[in-house]
């Protein structure tokens, strides 16, 4: 019995072999539904065509869903975590604290390319056309999701409990004061000046 | 041109001439002056840099009458900073991402002659520092010439938009672009590149006319042999002297992303055959990172535009703090100093002074502040060194508050204009202060390479730009109009005596070039941060024109959707324009302005 099931094995594993050698004639006899393997919330697009409920029912859909594929989405530490490799990885070049600059800003609440961790995940790693570069194979998975889980942060997603502090450092401020003129800068004077 | 273009041409001249004459305007011919008067064939309208033109139909007396002839959407809502260019009865723009080049029918009321497209890389607006902006073109033999986004140099025919060549000059996935406006000088196309904010070697390069082949290329960091630095090179100052100082000026290897780059506009003397040019701040941002003179960044070099070969350096910033780059402008004339006629440039520099440099040796005759500056006590006149203020030396992890002027400077890009009239440089400029924090950078390619946070807010007296006219000679403004934002636009220069800009918030002004009185003004539909001109159309009136369309550095909390609850948005921005999104919103409109 122990002697057989390594020798099967050993049949099987060069079958495989076969096949996967043969990659270019390769083919998917079975091929699933699209994003419902791996990938399964990357759907960027707001419009699913065909009759409503036609999806089937491992796609997930509702934000409950999409978020079981985030592992740190209310995990203060890997929050953190993500909030340093934001700065070490230069997001933050790009991005700023989260107002944007050279990229788009990610504490509105405006997603290009979709704001669950999903989407997030795919747009680190992918890229994305108008600039974004991939940084898939430069980060390992587990730090893609940490940096998910810090950006899903700036625009509040996850729970306050979770989520680490704002950075003090350029404010002149303390932020409870800063609080106050957000909600006076849509009314600021006319001569420019800004409520301090 | 084609020669059938020269009847009509000369025609339109006489008729001019007579037309000035008539209502008794005096012509001030200035050197190296074309028989196209009324062309606008580079972004500074001549090789000084002056962005003066002998037109004079459009006066103190009647600019208040001026109305828009006709209008023109680029399609794209980003930052438009390019000067059109106006060849005979042609307009040429260029725009921001994705770089199309219009024609514009003159005789047609402006109506499109040809688009080309040079379908840049999408990816390259992720390395566009401060918005996807292009600084315009330039005409020369026939010929429109200009940069893409992602560091392509074009040739393009300019009557019927056909693709002549076009050269790869860089690489994006290091950070490379290019949005400066190339000038041509005999067979050389100049060009340089841009990602000062991306560890990106900084360098200019001249390229063969006819081909699109390089001819030369010259770094701003690393060995004299790269550099372009041999025997003739004689710089003015001993800091600037020594054998590979763009290596030894440079903890080790840092000078292969030290920046340095050169994206400005430059300027050419024919008399002396030297094409002058600033280069960028040294990279990373942070300099603790870079200790040393860091050269050859920050600073202004004399080249002759054939082989590229270095004349002469000057460093207006040695191991700059405050991302003071030396891409200024230099505007080349000729001022009585000391009795004699000395033939010079000048240098609204970013550090906030205003410098008059000997253009054939790189002597510092003078360094002025034309703005507020308490990060600098002055420029030492005999070593030509630049003196810090040590409190306001940047340290790593400490935020240094008060900085002025802040990274921007007294004035960026934005180029002045020169009038031989009034003797007087107009200076579009910034009136910002910061908070600076080193933090110190990671390089990876392609990534900005920047480590510090900064936020600027408005300085002195809360408003945040200024419209100068400073006289040289005097070291002293003549007069000057402050703006609620920074003034991020070109200056224009007429015989007319009257001088133009526009604002962040969309207003384009027309001001007496003597006392400084503003006599008309016209909200267009989007801020203003372009180059306006001015040109004889095909009817023989003279017209004005301006793209509107807010962008750039300082306006790319609009064109970018930033979000300015975070006050280093943009680099910096979100808090002196955190009100600029209530003010004005995106636009890419040419207007066309003439009297009635």
């Amino acid at each position: 019995m122990s002697s057989r099931f390594p020798r099967r094995a050993g049949f099987a594993a060069l079958a495989l072999l076969a096949l996967v050698a043969c990659e270019r004639e390769q083919r998917e006899l079975r091929t699933p539904p699209s994003g419902a393997a791996t990938v399964p919330t990357i759907r960027v697009g707001g419009i699913v065509p065909g009759p409503a409920g036609a999806l089937p029912d491992s796609i997930p859909t509702g934000p409950a869903a999409e978020d079981r594929t985030s592992p740190y989405e209310e995990n203060a530490y890997a929050i953190s975590e993500g909030k340093r490799l934001y700065s070490w990885m230069n997001c933050i070049g790009c991005h700023g604290e989260g107002g944007g600059a050279i990229g788009p800003a990610l504490m509105d609440q405006t997603w290009i390319y979709g704001g669950s961790p999903a989407n997030i995940y795919a747009t680190i790693v992918e890229g994305r056309p108008n600039g974004m570069p991939s940084f898939g194979g430069r980060l390992t998975d587990d730090d893609v999701w940490k940096l998910v889980a810090y950006v899903r942060s700036m625009s509040a997603q996850p729970s306050k409990a979770a989520r680490p502090g704002r950075n003090d450092d350029m404010q002149t401020k303390k932020s409870e004061q800063r609080e106050l003129r957000k909600a006076t800068n849509e009314s600021s004077s006319p001569d420019g000046t800004r409520p301090q | 041109m084609p020669a059938e273009d020269a009847g009509p041409r000369v025609s339109l001249i006489v008729r001019s001439v007579a037309v000035a004459l008539a209502l008794g305007f005096v012509a001030v011919p200035t050197s190296g002056q074309s028989p196209r008067d009324g062309d606008w064939p580079m972004a500074s309208k001549d090789y000084a840099n002056t962005r003066y033109s002998d037109l004079a139909e459009i006066t103190a007396d009647n600019v208040s009458t001026l109305r828009v002839a006709w209008t023109f959407s680029t399609g794209v809502v980003r930052g438009q900073e390019a000067a059109p260019l106006v060849v005979g009865s042609t307009m040429y723009i260029v725009t921001p991402y994705p770089n199309r080049l219009f024609a514009l029918d003159l005789a047609q009321g402006g109506a499109l002659k040809w688009t080309y497209d040079p379908k840049p890389q999408s990816s390259s607006q992720g390395v566009a520092c401060c918005d996807v902006v292009n600084r315009g073109a330039a005409y020369s033999d026939g010929t429109i010439y200009f940069n893409t986004l992602d560091a392509h140099t074009v040739a393009v025919d300019a009557a019927t938009g056909q693709e002549k060549w076009r050269t790869q000059m860089g690489d994006i996935n290091i950070g490379e672009s290019m949005t400066m406006a190339p000038l041509v000088v005999k067979d050389r196309v100049l060009v340089g590149v841009s990602g000062g904010e991306f560890g990106v070697r900084g360098w200019a390069a001249g390229l063969d006319a006819k081909t699109g082949e390089v001819a030369w290329r010259a770094y701003s960091t690393g060995p004299d042999k790269e550099v372009l630095i041999g025997p003739d090179f004689k710089p003015f100052y001993e800091m600037d002297r020594g054998k590979d100082l763009g290596v030894k000026t440079w903890p080790p290897g840092t000078w292969q992303i030290g920046g340095g780059t050169v994206w400005g506009f430059m300027a050419y003397d024919p008399e002396l055959d030297l094409v002058y040019y600033g280069t960028g701040n040294p990279g990373p941002w942070a300099p603790h990172q870079r200790e040393g003179d860091n050269k050859w960044t920050t600073g202004v070099f004399a080249r002759r535009p054939g082989d590229g070969s270095a004349r002469w350096f000057y460093q207006t910033g040695p191991h700059d703090l405050f991302d003071w780059d030396g891409i200024n402008e230099s505007i080349l004339v000729t001022l009585k100093l000391g009795g004699q006629d000395r033939k010079v440039m000048l240098r609204p520099e970013r550090n906030g002074f205003l410098y008059v440099i000997d253009r054939a040796t790189g002597e510092v005759l003078s360094a002025t502040p034309y703005g507020f500056v308490n990060a600098a006590k002055g420029v030492d006149l005999k070593s030509g060194r630049l003196q810090p203020v040590a409190e306001k030396e940047p340290q790593v992890n400490k935020v240094v508050r008060d900085i002025c002027p802040a990274a921007p400077g007294a004035k960026d890009w934005n180029p002045s204009a020169w009038s031989p009239r009034t003797q007087l440089l107009y200076i579009p400029h910034n009136n910002l202060c910061m908070d600076f924090e080193e933090q110190g950078g990671n390089y990876i390619a392609g990534t900005p390479f920047v480590g510090a946070k900064v936020k600027f807010v408005k300085g002195r007296g809360g408003f945040g730009g200024l419209f100068t006219a400073w006289d040289p000679v005097k070291q002293q403004k003549a007069w000057e109009l402050p703006d609620e934002f920074p003034v991020w636009s070109g200056a224009l220069a007429t015989a007319g005596d009257v001088v133009f800009y526009g604002t962040l918030s969309g207003y384009f002004r027309a001001v007496d070039a003597r006392s400084g009185k503003v006599l008309w003004q016209f909200k267009a539909g989007s801020g203003i941060i372009g180059q306006p001109i001015t040109y004889r159309g095909p009817d023989g009136q003279q017209y004005v024109a301006v793209l509107s369309g807010v962008g750039g550095w300082a306006g790319g909390v609009v064109s970018g959707d930033l979000d300015v609850r975070d006050s280093t948005a943009g680099n910096g921005w979100g808090t002196a324009a955190h009100d600029l999104p209530q003010r004005t919103t995106k636009g890419g409109t040419l207007y066309v302005f003439a009297l009635p």
